[in-house]
């Protein structure tokens, strides 16, 4: 894991780079929404299939998304194979070898979360990679009127997540050239693990006061503010929450339809 | 010329004193100053004589009663820093710890948000700042991708957005290579051409300022004021000079002795490199390439080069704390005593007494509560020597770096020099045949930099070696001047090995 997970990476002008943020976060919530609903294969695979057909749309590509979430892919693909391996066994057996039992019913459920898993996640990976965070910070602000000092305080710790990923590898090499570094036994590994840990709260802690500071002597914290950029909607921003709620419907009836939905909590 | 400057400020200290909650001494005392608008200045004294807490306080950033006790009045144009919120600039040491946000135009930009300015006002002030300050990116580069004197310039135009009267410069160069520091005061020197704010500035290193101030004061140690006077005056008397010196300011025209000579020649080898590349991570770039090197016994060695060279990258691959990308790093007999030849598969104990490396940051290798803990952590806990065996050594090391008077204090509530002396300190008690040092003499006064020279000089002539990435000439020719030179795509040496 990289710290340019959190860093837009689409560049160009396609659809998502000039919507609001906000209608791509309600689209992204509609969404997921719905397919968290209900833990079946069809809606979810509604809602995956629509996902990847407006990549294009989106100026996303296959081979970048896969470069950046192919962990997400191996998880799904894991979570279907337990599931499937331990869900409840209904139906036809499809593969008996020894322990390992496969029937219809657990492999339709394994089917089932592993879409659901990918369905789930490619919104929020579709908002991350198209999403600067100053932008959101901006349109929460100015449109949801969310108070300044916690956007503001928020955004500024996003920045500082980012760079903790390096400060990690120093602090190990640092640590290493002391003598305290991560080898030994199970015990020794952990304490020095454990102590690694405290170190980086420690420094980010000391940089966040730092930046606080730093902060304030710029202004930050008084009662009236201005906005540098205007955080505006566009027709687009209506096609983006449009086309969220359709795909959520979509995924929906056609659950429904197939007599697959199976409510959450039921 | 525009001239969009308000007013400056001017600034009037009388019998003021701030002591930070928790400490009993004050931090600043007794201080009384009339600062004129429009006066450049440049404060001096010795570390802790409180320079920085004066800028904090004038800056407005000092805090409420909760966080230290204030005596006697400081005022801005006649009113408390607080209540002049935005009217001054403070840019600050450290080029990272400062940016607020992702990009160039939205940094500077934030501090005229804050004050409320309209919109299109702010990308005004915002084109003027940059263009001021010389920075000529576009407004949606990422900030994290500037050079440290970027940056500084950088800070430097997000306090202009805001249009201060008073310029608060806390020692904005000491972290920088020459030309950065170049670079941010030629910078310094445009703005106030246009603007005319006052400028109170900290620097240990007084020839960077010199030419630009009009006045020099100089703290006092237990409060009150040393020194007021144009540079002329204050720097050019002998006793004056001599006394700052002492104090540790970098006096123009002026070296700091250094105990301790270096031997002639270089000793048996240690440590050599054959067609080494190197990388910061297992899967990034190369940032250099083709090194062939020896390290020998009884000599120093310094890793000159621009900031992005890889200078430190090397240094951690010498030290055995990073994988070679392609090439050998090659321990020889004398050095690896049965440990094996490649430095980067020896373990924490086995490097320890072997190469010790001195970082940048020395917070980072802090790992215990109280100074003697961490004097003693690699001989007790790593390399697990009889107490009998270390002691001496740890005893003479707290000794000859001024530590005695510390041992039970927290490394981290150390001022910045103590930490240093330290964190070399803790690194020389397992007896590391080479010590690597990035940046060792970065911030540090003009005391501290000797003693830190002596040392290693010391060490040299005791047989050790030293590897040092460095900046600064003065230190590279206390050494002896053998340099590798590191430079996009290649590196050269010269000296004598």
């Amino acid at each position: 894991m990289s710290s340019d997970l959190l860093t837009p990476s689409l560049a160009g002008n396609s659809v998502l780079i000039r919507a609001n943020p906000l209608s791509k976060l309600f689209a992204a919530v509609v969404i997921t929404g719905v397919v968290m609903l209900s833990i079946d294969w069809v809606s979810a695979a509604v809602a995956l299939t629509f996902e990847i057909l407006l990549m294009p749309l989106l100026g996303i590509s296959m081979r970048g998304l896969l470069l950046r979430a192919w962990p997400l892919l191996i998880a799904a693909l894991v979570a279907a194979y337990g599931t499937a391996l331990l869900a409840e066994k209904t139906g036809a057996v499809l593969l008996h070898v020894g322990p390992v039992l496969f029937t219809e019913g657990s492999v339709a459920a394994g089917i089932a979360i592993g879409l659901r898993g990918l369905a789930l996640a490619l919104p929020g990976i579709f908002l991350a990679v198209s999403t600067d965070p100053t932008d959101l910070a901006d349109a929460l602000a100015q449109k949801l009127h969310a108070p300044h000092r916690f956007v503001l305080g928020a955004l500024a710790a996003v920045r500082l997540v980012g760079l903790l990923v390096e400060q990690w590898q120093t602090l190990g090499l640092a640590r290493h050239a002391r003598g305290a570094g991560a080898e030994g036994n199970a015990l020794v590994r952990t304490r020095n693990f454990l102590g690694q840990a405290f170190g980086l709260i420690v420094q980010a802690i000391r940089r966040a006061t730092r930046l606080a500071v730093a902060m304030e002597a710029r202004g930050f914290g008084a009662a009236e503010r201005t906005w540098a950029r205007k955080s505006t909607f566009s027709p687009v921003d209506a096609w983006v929450a449009a086309v969220g709620l359709g795909i959520a419907a979509g995924a929906a009836t056609a659950a429904v339809l197939a007599g697959t939905w199976t409510f959450l909590l039921s | 010329m525009i001239r969009y400057s308000t007013d400056p400020v001017a600034v009037t200290a009388s019998n003021w004193g701030w002591r930070h909650a928790g400490r009993s001494r004050f931090a600043v005392r007794k201080l009384d100053l009339d600062i004129q608008p429009g006066e450049r200045v440049l404060l001096l004294g010795a570390s802790g004589a409180g320079k920085s807490t004066l800028l904090a306080a004038l800056a407005g950033v000092l805090g409420n009663d909760d966080e230290g006790e204030q005596e006697g009045s400081l005022l801005l144009d006649g009113g408390s820093p607080a209540s002049r919120r935005g009217r001054a600039g403070l840019v600050l040491q450290d080029p990272d710890s400062q940016v607020v946000l992702a990009r160039v135009g939205d940094e500077v930009a934030f501090g005229a948000e804050n004050l409320a300015v309209p919109r299109a006002e702010i990308w005004k002030r915002v084109h003027r700042a940059l263009d001021d300050v010389g920075l000529d990116v576009p407004l949606d580069r990422s900030t994290s991708a500037l050079s440290g004197g970027q940056k500084q310039r950088l800070a430097l135009a997000s306090v202009l957005a805001m249009q201060p009267g008073l310029l608060l410069l806390d020692e904005p160069t000491a972290n920088l290579d020459p030309q950065g520091v170049i670079e941010v005061r030629d910078a310094v020197v445009r703005v106030l051409e246009r603007t005319a704010a006052t400028l109170v500035v900290v620097e240990h290193r007084v020839e960077v300022w010199a030419n630009v101030v009009d006045r020099v004061v100089v703290l006092g140690p237990d409060g009150g004021i040393l020194a007021d006077g144009t540079p002329a005056e204050v720097l050019g008397e002998e006793a004056a000079r001599r006394s700052l010196a002492g104090a540790g300011v970098w006096v123009p025209g002026w070296k700091p002795e250094v105990e301790g000579h270096l031997p002639g020649t270089a000793g048996d080898p240690l440590l050599s490199t054959r067609g080494l590349a190197v990388a910061r991570t297992r899967r990034g770039a190369e940032v250099l390439t083709g090194v062939d090197l020896e390290l020998s016994a009884a000599s120093a060695l310094s890793i000159v080069g621009p900031n992005g060279a890889g200078k430190s990258t090397l240094a951690l691959t010498l030290a055995g704390l990073l994988k070679p990308r392609r090439g050998r790093v090659t321990a020889e007999a004398l050095l690896e005593c049965g440990a094996g030849a490649d430095p980067a598969r020896w373990r924490s104990a086995e490097l320890v007494q072997r190469i010790g490396t001195v970082f940048q940051e020395p917070e980072h290798q802090f790992l215990t509560s109280t100074v003697a803990d961490e004097l003693e952590f690699g001989p007790r806990r790593v390399t697990r020597e009889p107490e009998s065996s270390f002691r001496p050594r740890t005893s003479d090391l707290a000794e000859r770096l001024r530590l005695v008077h510390l041992l039970t204090a927290n490394p981290f509530t150390l001022s910045g020099g103590e930490k240093r002396r330290l964190s070399v300190a803790t690194m020389l008690a397992t007896s590391p045949d080479i010590l690597v040092l990035d940046e060792p003499t970065f911030g540090q006064d003009a005391v501290t930099w000797a003693e830190l020279v002596g040392l290693l000089r010391g060490l040299v002539s005791g047989g050790g070696c030293v590897v040092s990435v460095t900046h600064d000439a003065d230190f590279t020719e206390a050494l002896g001047n053998r340099i590798l030179d590191v430079r996009a795509g290649g590196v050269v040496q010269r000296g004598t090995p």
